[in-house]
């Protein structure tokens, strides 16, 4: 473990992203992930690597299409509406097998919408924002150490599994800054790259990266192909961290920084005599249904608390397959819930039980 | 230990500064810390504020709604976070800047003519040092000894002059 440092989320997952290998990067500006590009700008040059600011987000993931292809490690970032832009790059990259990464730091929509931290793009990151049968794998620090640690898996589950990941973030993790520490990064690990476009070599026959395939059949046979990938992603991947489940009768499902507030809420809760406990899903996508379904086998209501008008309430509800009630408490536009509101909620669900 | 400071005034004032140099002390004094920004247009030459969190223990949500300690630079500040000094908090302002109107008999004010005070002394860019210098002597959060050794690890190396200036700051604030 290397000494610990004071830095802001958006910094952190730069840093992180550079000691992973990425020598690419490929930024537009946009609040509240803007110290990505900034920090990237600053450091890339020192590593040898390419910090390119582009004129669009749509030219920047494009660029990263290009240089996924390659095989070299790559990386954009921005938040809300910038990766709606980004959407039909993702689904061709996705299309393309190519690994690289992605980061949202998320701010209030829709539209312009606002700066402020929000949660609301859940949906479009995890059920597909482009056209297509395919997924982003998802991943949701909720510390700033988090963002590193998260930021070298980001790097390495692209290139075992050759899909697009994406780390999805807020403003206020972006924003603020924690003490972090940077581990040594294992470069032992490598993956095959023979599928990659960095010159045959008059050696081998060339590869190529395509996601256009006319015949019905090949197109299938290619989406099931993925599919078994994306299976063998759920099996291995899936990551979240449950406390208090044990006997908890109300069970709150929360991510990123609002997980932090709800599990200020939950210990409230206990300190009053209610057994309320925390499911952090770590992935997004995969979801982790079924430590929520473990869970649900003896709790007797689960809370989906989230910045959004109700997102991965859903995805609760599909885990909880109808054995106890689920209900939501959300902000959102940028409104960030405090404790005292959740634990509100908490205590009028534990009148109900 | 858990100490919740709100810092806020205008942009300028170096309230970040003063909220990462107590981030920077807890973090170098092994606690658990936490430096949320307010962020956005309002930043540029309006209001600026930071919530920093001190903590033996991890910290869950980095928004303070209970501080134990609020420290105002400006007027709006005071009105605005008055209501966030958690009960028998502090509320620390800068009386040359602020015209107190105190509303809560459940909580201290403690004002300090800071930017008076560090104008006369020819560092009128200080004042929120002299602020933090009399926030740490009252709340003793950190001993000034150990503010002293975390702030070189803040000021820029080309410029070790600002740490003997930052360092008389506090002690002026400190003694006030």
């Amino acid at each position: 473990m290397s000494e610990k440092v004071l830095m802001k989320g958006n910094e952190a997952i730069a840093e992180a992203a550079i000691r992973s290998g990425c020598k690419l990067f490929f930024g537009y500006p946009i609040t509240p992930q803007t110290e990505v590009s900034a920090y990237m700008s600053k450091r890339m040059p020192q590593v040898d690597g390419l910090y390119l600011q582009a004129e669009s987000e749509v030219a920047a993931i494009n660029m990263v299409y290009g240089a996924a292809a390659t095989g070299a490690r790559a990386m954009t970032s921005s938040s809300s509406p910038g990766i709606s832009l980004k959407q039909e790059g993702l689904s061709y990259i996705a299309g393309a097998d190519l690994p690289c990464v992605i980061i949202n730091i998320v701010r209030g929509g829709p539209g312009l919408g606002g700066i402020q931290p929000a949660q609301s793009d859940y949906f479009q990151a995890t059920k597909g924002g482009g056209h297509g049968d395919y997924n982003l794998v998802v991943l949701a620090p909720s510390t700033i150490q988090e963002c590193v640690d998260l930021t070298y898996k980001a790097f390495d589950i692209a290139d075992q599994y050759r899909v697009p990941v994406m780390i999805m973030g807020d403003g206020m993790l972006g924003q603020m800054m924690e003490p972090v520490s940077f581990p040594a990064h294992d470069d032992s690990v490598t993956f095959d790259k023979s599928w990659a476009c960095n010159t045959t070599g008059m050696k081998r026959k060339k590869n190529i990266v395509n996601s256009l395939y006319i015949n019905p059949d090949e197109l299938e046979n290619l989406v099931w192909e993925r599919q078994k990938r994306y299976d063998l992603i759920t099996e291995k991947e899936t990551r979240a961290e449950s406390f208090f489940c044990e006997d908890a009768d109300i069970v709150l499902v929360a991510y990123g920084t609002i997980a932090r507030v709800a599990m200020n809420a939950v210990k409230k809760a206990r300190a009053m005599g209610i057994k309320a406990g925390l499911i952090r899903p770590i992935t997004l996508w995969p979801f982790p249904e079924q430590e929520i379904a473990n869970v649900a086998k003896t709790a007797k209501s689960f809370l989906s608390v989230e910045m959004s008008t109700g997102q991965m309430v859903y995805d609760v509800k599909l885990a909880v397959n109808g054995k106890c009630p689920v209900e939501f408490y959300g902000r959102t536009g940028g409104v960030v819930p405090v404790p005292q509101e959740i634990l509100d909620k908490i205590v009028e669900m534990s009148k109900k039980l | 230990m858990q100490k919740e400071f709100i810092i806020s005034g205008f942009g300028g004032q170096g309230i970040l500064f003063i909220g990462k140099l107590l981030a920077y002390t807890g973090m170098k004094n092994n606690y658990e810390v936490s430096w949320l920004p307010s962020y956005g247009p309002e930043m540029r030459g309006g209001t600026a504020s930071c919530n920093v969190i001190i903590s033996d223990d991890a910290i869950g949500s980095p928004l303070v709604t209970e501080a134990t300690e609020v420290i105002a630079m400006n007027g709006p500040s005071f009105v605005k976070f008055e209501k966030s000094v958690a009960p028998g908090g502090t509320m620390y302002y800068d009386s040359s800047l602020v015209t107190p109107n105190p509303t809560r008999d459940d909580i201290k004010y403690i004002g300090v003519e800071a930017t008076k005070l560090a104008t006369e002394m020819g560092m009128g860019k200080l004042a929120n040092m002299f602020l933090i210098g009399k926030v740490l002597k009252e709340s003793g959060v950190f001993e000034l000894d150990v503010v002293f050794e975390a702030l070189k690890g803040l000021v820029p190396a080309k410029k070790p002059e600002l740490y003997d200036l930052n360092k008389k700051a506090i002690e002026a604030g400190a003694n006030l």
